[in-house]
Formats: structure tokens, C-alpha cells, sequence
């Protein structure tokens, strides 16, 4: 919806849109621009490619209306695109990365200043996705503009983007460059966006000391606990054996119950819990599942400056 | 036999088709448009679908009539419609526009809304989209819509009864001629007109059947 507001075939109810100094949208002072005007490119799930035109036609049909070499423009695009041969093909003859990167030559050619791209894997299995990804990235490298990539992938969004906001109901929660924002989530949803397993509410106990209410233990950080902490999060890789501990003065150690064992992808994941406190995921590797398998209980450290603090 | 029933059903289901066509389709797309009152404007417009066709008849003999402000204005310039060949197109074109409205209608809803959005990002003109993009995409139902509002024109006759009349060689239609046939107690006339009805209609709706068919092999090469 937000992209579509910003493309401007939908209209908010209030606000602001600004794209490079333009204003393309004010509501207090009754400016919407048409979607025609404001130079934005949007790219669907589904490439809404026109149906009843061939490839060439689809990308020329894209060409603003003042260039006079509209055949050139295509021919170019298609080598680029190496969409060459298929000139005359109707989209429905194509494949699903070929339609991609009509679409995107399509959208090129029309200039925008900023392009959008809704969620363009979604709809599609992980190998697909993969290789889309790659053509995308590729085939967009060359642009100058600014790009908008919405995805639900975190994957995905580490890949590609450079800047990642997290969105939550329909506002922008958090923006930051990828790296600090998986190091290091300033709210609870990115963190859960970024893939942190284990998040528990929380209460100060001192400058350095909090306690996990969900997980019923006391946690050590290293960063300086403020008295309205609401959450504290470790990521499930970074839970170690009690044994495996390389510095001392990180320790943090807890004994855990051992619930159960879930099969992930490449390796195994403990359920432990303390108390009947909520379940509390970490990482195995083969060799440390081997060892712990046949356990009720297991001794793990959480390094004190893994442990995230979070107020919102 | 005298066949001016065939040549006047046939006159006027085809000019009451082409203004069809054209008002149908426009009206499709101008009630798509619309914010508000769609609902009511929809209703307006597809009222002659289900409206008897003697209520039609009625309602337009007193908007064309001889003391309405339509026939008033008409008659300075020597023009009456009621009980003239044009009354027979006028029947026929509101009791086929609903149908042609209605395909168009459901057509244009049916395409990819994204389709539309994309074009205005692409910086097309909503000129281009109806024509380039909403008209292309549903081509197919179109003809459809186009077929079956003639062949409804073509069959029309309670309205055209009440505001043309049935005066032989000028607005007695097919329909009213079995009509009238029947009413003069002449069977076997009826029988010849009713044969050539049935066969007229027949042929049509085997055209409309050979064209969906084909429709799905055309979709596959332009569709998703």
C-alpha cells in the first residue's frame, strides 16, 4: 500500500510524499500529483506485463513520449537484457525470468527517479527466488537512482539492500544500514525480523543486571541497563556450552532443562528452559547435539555482550 | 411473402448494435470511474434488462412522444419518432445496451488492476490505457457482449410494439409480424416467420459459441 501511495495509483488519507525535493503528494496543501508526473517506477509480483502486446512493444510502450529513437532504445534494451530473439514473443511465451527482465526494461526506459519493487519473489520456490535475485541485482547495478525493495526475506533483504527500515504496522520502526541493524536491532521487531529466536520481557535489577520474566533467570549484559527496559533478546547462535567459554569475565552461566531437540535445514536446535520459564532456542552443531542428546540438562553461557537490550 | 419484416429487424438490430456498442462500452467505463453513486448509475443502466419490455415501450413513448418537450422540440423540425423507423432502432438499442454495458463492464473489472497502475507509472494517458491496454485485454468479450446485444435486438419486441407500432413495411418487425400473423388467425405465415426467427437466432448463437471457443485459444496466446 505504502509503495502504491508513493507511485501514486493509490491516494492516502494524510501526509506527505517528497521524492528529491518534489513534492508529489501534500494533503494539508491539496497537491497530488498524477502517477503519470512523478517519475516513479514500480515493479509487481507479477511484472504486469501487457498481455496483448509482443516484448518489444511491451518495453517501447514504456519510452517517454518526447524521444525520437524509440527502436533504438528497444534494441538496445534487449541486448542489454539479452532478451534477443524473442522480440515478437507475447509475455505468456515467456519465462518467469525473462518477464522479470522485461519488466524491468520496461521500467527503465520510462526514466523514473526512484523505482519500487513489491515483493518481486514472493510468489515464487527458493531456487527461482535465488536465481531472480541474482538477475535482479545484476541487471539493476547500472542504475543511479534510488531503489525500494520490500520483502518479508531477511535473507533476501541482507542480499540485496544496502539500508534496510523495518516497518510495522504501517509505520517505519527502524532505518539503518544492514550491518548495525543485525548487529545490533534497536526494537523488538527487528530484532524478531532479524531473525533473533529468543526474546524474553524484562526487569532491571542493576546498572548491569536484568531479569528475563518470560525465562524466569537473571541475565548479565555488558551494555548499561536504563530503568525502563520493556525486552532483552539473545540470538540463538550465540548461546555456548559452558565448557567452550574462552574468557572468563564474559561468563553468564545458566543451567537449562533440555525440552526437546527441533531438525533445522543444516543443524539442530535445543529447546531449554529454566524453571518451566519459556523455551529458550540455541544453535547445535553435530558434534555439540552428539554430546548433549541423551542429557536432561545442559550448561551454557550467553557471552554478556550478546545479550540485546531493548525499550520499545 | 412480403420479407420488409426481415429487412426492417435486420436495419434496425444492426444500427441499434453499432450506437450500442459504442454507448455500452463507453458506460462501462465512465460507471467504473465513478466514486460515488456507482450502485445507483448501475441500476439505471441495467434497469432495461429486467424492466418488461412494454414498461420500456411505455416509459420512452412518454419521454418521444408527440406532447413530451423531446417530441415538441422534434416536431419544429418536422420529425415525429413515435411510430417511425427510428422508433424501431431506439427500441432496440435501450433494450440491447444493458447487455453490451454489462459484458463490457464485467470484462474491464476482470483485467489486472496492476496492468492499469503500471501504465499510469509508465506515464501513459488514460486516453492510451482504455484504448492500448482495457480495450485489447478484453476484446474477446466484447464481440461476445456485441453478439448477444444483437441478437437481443434483434428479437425485441414488446417496447417496439408500443412506440413503433406495427405498420407493415415500415416498423412491423419479424417479431411483431408473427405477432400480427397470428393475431389475423394466418398460421401459416406465422410458421414461415417463426422458422426464419428461429434459424437467424440459431446461426447467432452458434457464431457466439464458435467465437468463446475460439476466445480460449486466443486468451492462451495473449493471456497470462
Amino acid at each position: 500500500m505504502t509503495l502504491k501511495c508513493i507511485a501514486g495509483v493509490e491516494t492516502p488519507d494524510e501526509g506527505l510524499i517528497i521524492l528529491n525535493g518534489r513534492t508529489l503528494f501534500d494533503s494539508s496543501k491539496n497537491i497530488n500529483l498524477r502517477p503519470q508526473e512523478r517519475k516513479v517506477g514500480l515493479l509487481f509480483q507479477n511484472y504486469a506485463l501487457f498481455p496483448n502486446m509482443t516484448l518489444e512493444q511491451n518495453i517501447a510502450i514504456g519510452i517517454p513520449k518526447t524521444k525520437i529513437n524509440k527502436t533504438e532504445i528497444v534494441k538496445e534494451k534487449i541486448k542489454t537484457f539479452s532478451l534477443e530473439g524473442l522480440e515478437k514473443k507475447y509475455p505468456n511465451q515467456l519465462s518467469g525470468g525473462q518477464q522479470q527482465r522485461v519488466a524491468l526494461a520496461r521500467l527503465l526506459v520510462s526514466e523514473p527517479e526512484l523505482i519500487l519493487l513489491d515483493e518481486p519473489f514472493s510468489a515464487l520456490d527458493t531456487y527461482l527466488r535465488w536465481q531472480l535475485e541474482q538477475e535482479l541485482t545484476s541487471t539493476l547495478k547500472d542504475y543511479k537512482g534510488t531503489i525500494i525493495f520490500v520483502s518479508h526475506n531477511r535473507d533476501e533483504v541482507y542480499r540485496v539492500c544496502d539500508n534496510i527500515a523495518i516497518f510495522n504496522k504501517g509505520k517505519i520502526e527502524v532505518i539503518s544500514d544492514k550491518k548495525s541493524l543485525f548487529k545490533k536491532p534497536e526494537t523488538v521487531n527487528a530484532a524478531v525480523l532479524t531473525g533473533c529466536k529468543n526474546i524474553s520481557r524484562a526487569r532491571k535489577i542493576n546498572d548491569h543486571k536484568v531479569f528475563a520474566i518470560d525465562w524466569k533467570m537473571e541475565v548479565i549484559c555488558s551494555d548499561f541497563v536504563k530503568d525502563d527496559i520493556k525486552y532483552i533478546g539473545v540470538r540463538s547462535h550465540h548461546i555456548d556450552f559452558e565448557d567452550e567459554i574462552k574468557y572468563i569475565d564474559l561468563v553468564n552461566p545458566f543451567k537449562l532443562n533440555i525440552i526437546g531437540f527441533i531438525d533445522d535445514l543444516f543443524n539442530k536446535i535445543a529447546v531449554l528452559s529454566q524453571n518451566n520459564g519459556t523455551p529458550i532456542y540455541m544453535d547445535l552443531t553435530k558434534e555439540q547435539f552428539n554430546k548433549i542428546k541423551n542429557k536432561t540438562f545442559v550448561d551454557v553461557n550467553i557471552d554478556k555482550r550478546n545479550v540485546l537490550l531493548f525499550y520499545s | 411473402m412480403d420479407f420488409s419484416p426481415l429487412f426492417i429487424s435486420i436495419k434496425a438490430a444492426f444500427l441499434a448494435t453499432i450506437i450500442t456498442f459504442i454507448l455500452g462500452i463507453y458506460s462501462a467505463y465512465f460507471t467504473l470511474k465513478l466514486k460515488r453513486y456507482k450502485v445507483i448509475v448501475d441500476g439505471i443502466l441495467t434497469l432495461p434488462l429486467v424492466l418488461p419490455p412494454t414498461v420500456v415501450g411505455f416509459l420512452l413513448l412518454v419521454l418521444l412522444g408527440k406532447n413530451s418537450v423531446i417530441g415538441r422540440f422534434l416536431s419544429i423540425f418536422d420529425i415525429t419518432i413515435v411510430f417511425s423507423s427510428a422508433a424501431t432502432v431506439i427500441a432496440a438499442i435501450i433494450v440491447s445496451f444493458p447487455l453490451m454495458y454489462r459484458t463490457a463492464r464485467g470484462a474491464f473489472e476482470q483485467l489486472d488492476i496492476n496492468l492499469i497502475y503500471v501504465a499510469r507509472t509508465l506515464g501513459l494517458t488514460e486516453h492510451e490505457i482504455f484504448w492500448k491496454i482495457m480495450i485489447p485485454n478484453s476484446f474477446s468479450s466484447i464481440i461476445s457482449g456485441t453478439i448477444l446485444a444483437f441478437a437481443r435486438a434483434l428479437g425485441e419486441f414488446g417496447a417496439t410494439i408500443m412506440i413503433a407500432g406495427n405498420i407493415p413495411g415500415k416498423t412491423q418487425t419479424m417479431a411483431v409480424a408473427v405477432y400480427s400473423a397470428v393475431q389475423a388467425g394466418n398460421r401459416a405465415l406465422a410458421y414461415k416467420w417463426v422458422f426464419i426467427i428461429v434459424i437467424i437466432s440459431f446461426v447467432t448463437m452458434i457464431l457466439l459459441n464458435l467465437f468463446e471457443s475460439g476466445k480460449i485459444k486466443k486468451l492462451g496466446k495473449g493471456g497470462f
